[in-house]
């Protein structure tokens, strides 16, 4: 039998238990929008901004592990998911972007709302397609879903031009995505982690340095297998958090630009930095030539071009981490002494622990800290970026994998609300967070509507400094606290959630705090709480731009 | 690692599909790798394309030119050949402009570099030579004397070769 391709296209994602599209209509979708109103087994959301549809697809992608699907029109529609797409790419989620596209007949003619979106969108996607031929739908389809959930995963965008959603063929689902040219390597070269088992064997010294790769693996048992097994101390990066349980002993929390004190002094000092799945970005290594001198390296990733990009790797092991770590825990014959080691960081935990003024002030490290207490760190957490992001990273404990969602490669304002709604969706049960900050809230706070119109309870904490917090302390701390346009005059956050028909609470008193989370978790439905912290308060302890990473400055005891 | 600027020529076997150029253009732009030059052609294989890629860097560049042309989903496969020993032509289309006290002698500069003359219109020669790097280089040299117009070069080719 015959479909058209706007059947096709909704056959193939229901063949790709697809539960849930985050989208925005348009012109050039309406024949698909046309199918979806009769099918049943998918949901559409409708956001408000076709930015927050990217985002709510990459959260429910990240918390989930499944693929995200977003869908929006032709031109500014598909334009405005590019911010999306760079955010999920960056932190490796899998995403699949379908973007209508103008008639095959006009591309190329500045038709109405035309953008060239595989060309603006090149750089951004793990990889894109234009469809020309209804008969290319069902592959493309399948393909698109095999490359954004395979190897390192990433978003893909299918552009599809109105007229092959009209154009009629056959109908058959590929059973498998063909791709010559496309074959992660998932298994490590066996040789290597011979080697590297021995390298860990002989270091006194050890630190891991485990990043988002282990989460998107799966790798947190077999993380903490080698590290538990071994006493290795493991410290995590922002998208790393939850990988390894911070409540545990061994845990150095974060490192780099705003990690803990003795993370960084551990890395710095280590003989033997084990990578796993994570890529040596500058906010972690500080200044690159006064990194972790005398450090060998070991770096499991499942993407080649991570490995000795930013430093020296004497071990590289292309792979899974799930799967190297697997085999690298079975070749670990005799545990490396690190009594002394583990004493030194101890004697770093105790001198320099992670800490902030307890005063009777509004702070925001001690909502964090309350509301992991009230959520026994069982929450998922989401975040803007900045200040807010930080605070969230350093003091929540951060427990279990696929609970911290944060956009950590391209630091995305806005990412944290339609995050969370998109997290909320993927996981009913769970409580979501978006810890956020005053400024970054209004870059996407017509989500508001999303979340009232159906109902989505995630709580939204604004940490509501009146400015544009992390810019604002840098300014403060290296130009002359020169606050060129960081300083914010805000609208009553409580009075816009109403007028969305969410319940709104506002906090600026320290007592009042964790009755106002109670209050927030109590709630059946979505809730906004604008807490008035002090508006002065800095992200520390900081490692100033340019430096290496034990050289930081703030919150030393 | 070597700060050393080398240049290499790597032959990337890709999809012949639509957009594929376009990928690997803009990744090497997005990654600040310069290219010194590109050909591509279909290969015996209609559903295959070999791009010969001429790029100079460091070790460092280089070695990611290759790692990040390997993500590309289109890339079947890289081959340096700067590693293996090979053999490459360029082929050159250009216009001399002649005048009848040096014509004659520019055609003994263009013979003995084997160049051929395909057009001879009036006062000016059009020309083709095909050759690898060495023998373009001299051609230039000999002719830079001479009024050179419009240049069109194809960009080096390149194939391994055989044991």
């Amino acid at each position: 039998m015959k479909l058209s391709g706007a059947q096709i296209l909704i056959n193939s994602l229901i063949k790709e238990n697809v539960k849930v599209i985050f989208g925005m209509p348009g012109g050039s979708l309406l024949p698909v929008l046309d199918k979806l109103y009769d099918c049943k087994e998918i949901k559409f959301i409708l956001n408000r901004h076709e930015q927050g549809a990217a985002h709510a697809a990459d959260g429910y992608a990240r918390v989930t592990g499944k693929v995200g699907v977003c869908m929006v029109t032709s031109g500014p529609g598909a334009t405005n998911i590019v911010t999306g797409l760079a955010t999920a790419n960056f932190d490796s989620v899998p995403i699949v972007a379908i973007t209508g596209q103008v008639n095959t007949n006009m591309i190329g003619n500045d038709a109405f709302q035309e953008a060239d979106l595989t060309g603006i969108t090149r750089s951004v996607t793990k990889h894109n397609y234009l469809v020309k031929d209804v008969k290319d739908l069902a592959r493309i389809i399948k393909e698109a879903f095999h490359i954004a959930s395979t190897g390192r995963p990433g978003p893909v965008l299918i552009d599809l031009p109105k007229d092959v959603t009209m154009q009629e063929c056959d109908f058959k689902y590929p059973k498998q995505a063909k791709l010559r040219s496309y074959n992660p390597t998932y298994v490590g070269h066996p040789g290597q982690i011979k080697r590297a088992a021995a390298m860990i064997s002989k270091s006194r010294r050890p630190v891991i340095y485990a990043g988002g790769g282990v989460i998107i693996s799966g790798a947190e048992k077999e993380l903490k297998e080698l590290a538990v097994k071994n006493k290795i101390p493991v410290t995590t990066t922002l998208t790393g958090l939850g990988g390894f349980p911070e409540t545990h002993p061994l845990s150095l929390k974060m490192l780099g630009m705003h990690g803990s004190v003795y993370a960084n002094y551990a890395i710095m000092d280590s003989d033997l930095i084990i990578a796993v799945g994570s890529r040596f970005d500058d906010r972690v290594t500080g200044k690159i030539d006064e990194f972790a001198p005398s450090a060998k390296v070991i770096h499991i990733d499942i993407d080649p071009s991570s490995i000795s990009k930013n430093v020296k790797v004497d071990i590289p092991i292309v792979g899974d981490c799930k799967k190297v770590l697997i085999d690298l825990n079975k070749k670990m014959n005799k545990k490396p002494d690190t009594h002394a080691w583990l004493k030194q960081i101890k004697g770093w935990k105790q001198s320099h622990p992670l800490t902030y003024n307890g005063d009777n002030k509004l702070r925001p490290q001690y909502i964090i800290e309350e509301l992991n207490k009230l959520t026994k760190g069982k929450a998922i957490i989401s975040t803007e970026v900045g200040q807010n992001q930080m605070w969230a990273a350093l003091f929540y404990q951060h427990d279990k994998p696929r609970t911290f969602v944060t956009s950590g490669g391209l630091g995305t304002m806005g990412y944290g609300f339609p995050a969370a709604l998109g997290a909320q969706i993927g996981r009913p049960k769970e409580l979501v967070f978006d810890i956020a900050g005053d400024g970054s809230i209004q870059m996407n706070i017509q989500e508001l509507a999303t979340v009232a119109e159906y109902k989505i309870p995630v709580k939204i904490l604004i940490l509501n400094n009146s400015c544009l917090g992390m810019v604002r302390q840098w300014q403060e701390l290296f130009y002359d606290k020169r606050y060129q346009s960081t300083l914010l005059k805000n609208p009553d956050f409580v009075k816009i959630a109403e007028g969305y028909g969410v319940k709104g609470i506002k906090v600026t008193k320290k007592k009042d705090v964790v009755k106002a989370l109670k209050e927030a978790i109590k709630t059946p439905g979505p809730v906004l709480v604008d807490f008035h912290v002090e508006g002065e308060e800095n992200v520390f302890p900081m490692v100033p731009a340019g430096k290496a990473i034990n050289q930081m400055i703030g919150g030393l005891a | 690692m070597s700060d050393k600027f080398k240049t290499h020529i790597i032959s990337v076997l890709v999809e012949n599909r639509f957009g594929v150029l376009a990928h690997i253009s803009s990744l090497f732009s997005a990654r600040g790798f310069n290219i010194d030059s590109l050909a591509v052609g279909e290969t015996e294989d209609p559903s295959t394309s070999r791009m010969t890629i001429v790029v100079t860097g460091d070790d460092r560049t280089l070695e990611q030119v290759d790692k990040q042309l390997n993500r590309l989903i289109d890339v079947i496969r890289i081959d340096d050949l700067t590693k293996k020993g090979f053999v490459d032509r360029e082929l050159v289309l250009f216009k001399i402009k002649v005048s009848a006290a040096n014509l004659k002698q520019v055609k003994e500069v263009l013979k003995k570099n084997k160049a051929k003359i395909f057009d001879e219109k009036k006062t000016i020669l059009s020309v083709e030579f095909c050759g690898d790097s060495s023998h373009m280089q001299k051609l230039f040299k000999d002719i830079s004397k001479y009024k050179v117009m419009e240049v069109t070069r194809t960009g080096k080719l390149a194939i391994a070769k055989e044991k």
